[in-house]
């Protein structure tokens, strides 16, 4: 065990933790941040993600002594001053998700991706979420909220 | 939306009786340590027979509904809030809920079978009917007016025509002098109650029937929503559990040694065949669970051959036989036909394989008050269970529902829950248990692998004179379906306990596929042996729609082959053949939307080209519910792979009670349906699941969504409202092999309808 320091949402975490632990625990049971979920433990679903300066990263494959020093940001540090983030706001309005487990991995890697990529194209909506699982099947929500969020990304630019 | 609705739902609070009850909500991270030490109390679940066991008002207005039904993902604590609200003149944002505790909640038999609204939302409207009754004739009495003078607005009853005489439910409430005994009828997905209040009539409805805004959305796409993985009770422990090196291997020995250097480790747990490893915390778990060196028997060779699976079926000696249609002389007719079909439909096992692993809190007293936190969708069964389990009285568990990762039957929570109880009884105190990958995807419940065989005869006219089918399948409840008996769990099964609940349930042309009026038509449905007997990682039981989608694929496959004999267009020949209004006009409109190209299939020039494109259909009827499905699809001829370009789907469960959440529900079992019938194949060797995650159990992903997705609703406003939860998944599998048909003369009749097998069918056309 050792003591490292996150910064987690942009406070400042020191947490006792085996260096070799994923990040999506040291997130969860240490810091009881409950969004990054556990989907596989492998990176094959996305449920985990967090963003790390700015990337979507698999979480639960990640030791945290890789992340000392960068700035991580979880679904609970997406709102902004206590407003929800428009990428929250476009999934709202569209009434995406069944049991939105998954959810975390969709909203963080939308947010990534508009970042990047304000207007992305269909087929590049798709390639950056081909690594994400949605179990319940609620894709056509969650491209119309993308395409929501696009669009009032580009409104309010 | 709701105030602090996922709060209330899992803080404990006092029963105090009566109408009127006081919430406190205090924020917090953590659930309270609801019972610390033994008690004596017992947490019996209410008596359905009074009106505060559904239905309370407290003082600041907001009306708490109690009710024995979990909200799995699809919009159900919505469409109840809309109910209640409709019922008692208050806003939707004014109602809200306890779902799935069973001390605070009445015994509804929990989710299944698309009933939740259908049948499980009628004490609800009947509980609130009631109570705006009471509370109007208690009203009348305070204002000095009849009650037929009175009128309710968001809570508030007043005399019309004198806005100054008025009095709030809350104020009404708190008086305490109401009677509120109601009369009970029926139990389970059944139960009921009345009172003399009655319901509205449904053509008034002003809140049923809009899209109000899904209650549990915005906390969860906010990030503020706590699902089972979240519970944290003060010192609780991490477990995981270590399953056998395959079917009926026996445990040799375990050597704690392995697992003990690890920081953190606190025990391994041994009971028979059920071996967990209990941890200080979670990451100190998963890596005991794989630390810890474990030697077991060699397996049983309990499996067939993945490739020999079907030929087990067929040879296997049915454990029972069921006939489920029969008209005319089907054999007789057949025999005396013009022209004769007989095709064969193949469905594998399929995983509930949910977004998240199963994960569960148990916090065991064996000598007070157990309490377990599961997201199964039955808890008062869950209760039922654990109580035999732990062998103590049943209103000493407490279950309380907080929602998992997606649930579509029985998916296996119910087996992560025993595991929680098993392992928190050993160690004396609150385990958390969260499954790995491998532990959902190779030993969680599955959805049983269909055999049907079907033959059809036309005559000199081309007319339909007979059709025959048979199913051999695995039972859909080898594992029950209710999880309500000790042995039904996969840890109690390994700790010596026996299944003794499983049931025979068939896989039945009539009842999950749609009967047509045909004069000679036999059916019959065989179940066939489970393949082991005890914690076996291919146990079968309930999955979304129950062999609907397997059933259903070999008989509307069918349809479109007697059609296509025939040189009718797959849509004119099913509307010819069926009776049924509803049945014809969800086919109606689904086509119409669709834009359906009226011909037979398959087109022409279907042979040429590296993509080929095609239009199929099918048809679901499922207890009052009626969909028609159109796919539009591509295939690549060359690699075989086929792409879903578009979906209509036109659904017709009766009365709507919230369009856009049947909209999204309708969409989400289209999308998982079409991962089913183009992916899903549970793998397996002589002794393992080799199914283990997402690469070996492949389901839709973002390259698969169809460009287009068109839901059309057919309201009906007239009829009471039925079950959304399944029927649209049904006909999806049949959907696509029939356009896959269209675009290219290939009939592939094995599912999933992987690139190898729509190439396989594709060469087989070439050389015939």
């Amino acid at each position: 065990m050792s003591h490292a320091s996150l910064k987690v949402n942009g406070q400042v975490h020191v947490v006792d933790v085996d260096p070799k632990c994923p990040l999506l625990y040291v997130l969860r049971d240490n810091l009881a941040l409950n969004n990054p979920r556990f989907g596989c433990g492998l990176g094959q679903c996305g449920a985990c993600t967090v963003l790390l300066d700015g990337r979507p990263v698999r979480s639960c494959q990640l030791p945290v002594a890789n992340v000392i020093g960068k700035e991580i940001v979880t679904l609970e540090g997406l709102e902004i001053a206590g407003n929800p983030h428009p990428v929250q706001k476009a999934f709202i309005a569209e009434q995406t998700f069944q049991c939105g487990y998954c959810l975390n991995g969709w909203v963080l890697t939308t947010k990534a991706l508009l970042d990047k990529n304000a207007a992305p194209t269909d087929a590049e909506m798709r390639g950056a979420f081909e690594s994400l699982v949605c179990r319940c099947g609620s894709h056509v929500g969650i491209f119309a909220a993308v395409r929501r969020a696009a669009e009032s990304t580009k409104r309010s630019a | 939306m709701a105030p602090k609705t996922t709060l209330s739902r899992r803080e404990f609070v006092r029963d105090t009786g009566g109408l009127l009850i006081d919430f406190s909500l205090a924020d917090s991270g953590i659930v309270p340590r609801l019972l610390a030490a033994a008690s004596p109390e017992s947490f019996a679940t209410p008596s359905p027979s009074r009106l505060d066991a559904w239905l309370r008002i407290g003082n600041d207005g907001i009306v708490h509904v109690f009710t024995g039904k979990p909200e799995i993902g699809m919009g159900v604590e919505t469409a109840y809030a809309q109910i209640v609200a409709e019922e008692l003149d208050v806003s939707v944002d004014h109602v809200d809920f306890v779902l799935g505790d069973t001390a605070r909640t009445a015994n509804q038999g929990g989710v299944g079978g698309s009933t939740s609204i259908m049948m499980g939302a009628k004490p609800l409207r009947n509980a609130a009917a009631n109570a705006r009754y009471l509370l109007t004739q208690l009203a009348s009495s305070r204002l000095g007016a009849p009650p037929e003078q009175l009128q309710v607005k968001d809570g508030i009853v007043s005399v019309m025509g004198d806005a100054s005489k008025k009095i709030s439910y809350a104020d009404l409430a708190s008086a305490g002098e109401l009677n509120d005994a109601l009369k009970v009828s029926g139990e389970g997905f059944g139960l009921n109650v009345e009172g003399a209040g009655k319901p509205k009539d449904p053509s008034t409805y002003k809140i049923v029937g809009t899209s109000a805004p899904r209650v549990d959305l915005p906390p969860k796409i906010l990030g503020k929503y706590k699902y089972v993985t979240d519970v944290r009770v003060e010192g609780m422990l991490h477990g995981r559990v270590i399953r056998p090196s395959g079917v009926g291997a026996t445990l040799v020995s375990v050597d704690e040694n392995s697992a003990k250097a690890i920081p953190g480790y606190v025990k391994a747990v041994v009971n028979g065949n059920f071996v967990g490893v209990v941890a200080e915390n979670e990451w100190a778990a998963v890596q005991a669970a794989k630390a810890l060196k474990v030697t077991w028997t060699a397996p049983k060779q309990a499996f067939p051959e993945q490739q020999d699976l079907y030929k087990h079926m067929r040879a296997a000696a049915p454990k029972a036989s069921k006939e489920t249609l029969k008209q005319g002389d089907a054999a007789g007719a057949l025999a005396n036909a013009v022209k004769k079909l007989e095709a064969t439909y193949e469905c594998p096992f399929q995983s509930h394989a949910t977004m998240g692993p199963g994960c569960a809190v148990a916090d065991v007293h064996m000598d007070g008050v157990t309490t377990v936190w599961s997201g199964g969708q039955k808890p008062h069964d869950l209760q039922k269970g654990f109580s035999q389990l732990l062998r103590v009285p049943i209103d000493t568990v407490r279950v309380i529902w907080m929602e998992d990762a997606g649930s579509y039957g029985r998916p296996g929570f119910e087996d992560a829950a025993a595991d929680a109880v098993l392992l928190s009884q050993a160690v004396g105190k609150p385990v958390r248990v969260q499954w790995m990958r491998e532990d959902m995807t190779a030993w969680g419940s599955k959805g049983p692998a269909v055999l049907c065989d079907l033959s059809a005869g036309l005559d000199a006219q081309g007319e339909v004179s007979a059709v025959q089918f048979t199913s051999r399948a695995f039972s859909g409840g080898e594992t029950h379906f209710r999880p309500d008996a000790m042995g039904n769990y996969l840890g109690a099964q390994l700790t010596g306990i026996p299944n003794t609940t499983g049931v025979d349930e068939f896989a039945q042309w009539g009842v999950q596929a749609p009967p047509y009026s045909f004069h000679n038509i036999h059916a019959v449905a065989h179940v066939i042996p489970a393949l082991y007997g005890t914690a076996s990682p291919l146990r079968t039981t309930h999955l979304r729609d129950p062999e609907g989608p397997a059933t259903s694929f070999a008989v509307e496959s069918f349809m479109d082959e007697i059609a296509a004999a025939a040189g009718v267009d797959p849509l004119d020949f099913r509307l010819k053949y069926l009776d049924e209004p509803r049945a014809k006009a969800v086919l109606t409109a689904a086509a119409q939307k669709a834009g359906w190209d009226r011909r037979p299939s398959p087109k022409k020039n279907s042979a040429s080209g590296e993509i080929a494109t095609g239009r199929g259909i099918g048809l679901s009827t499922r207890n009052g519910t009626y969909v028609g499905t159109v796919a539009e699809v591509e295939v690549n001829r060359r690699t075989g792979a086929v792409r879903v370009k578009r979906f209509v789907c036109a659904h017709d469960c009766g009365l709507i009670i919230n369009p856009d959440a049947l909209r999204t529900t309708i969409e989400a079992n289209l999308i998982q349906s079409m991962g089913r019938t183009l992916k899903e194949e549970v793998m397996f060797d002589r002794s393992n699941v080799t199914s283990v995650d997402w690469r070996t159990y492949p389901v839709a992903r973002a390259l698969d969504i169809p460009s287009q997705v068109e839901v059309v609703l057919l309201n009906h406003p007239e009829l009471p409202p039925n079950g959304a939860g399944e029927p649209s998944s049904r006909n999806v599998p049949a959907a696509i092999a029939n356009a896959v048909f269209d675009a290219t003369g290939a009939r592939v009749r094995q599912m999933p309808l992987t690139p190898a097998r729509v190439k396989a069918a594709l060469a087989a056309i070439q050389h015939s």
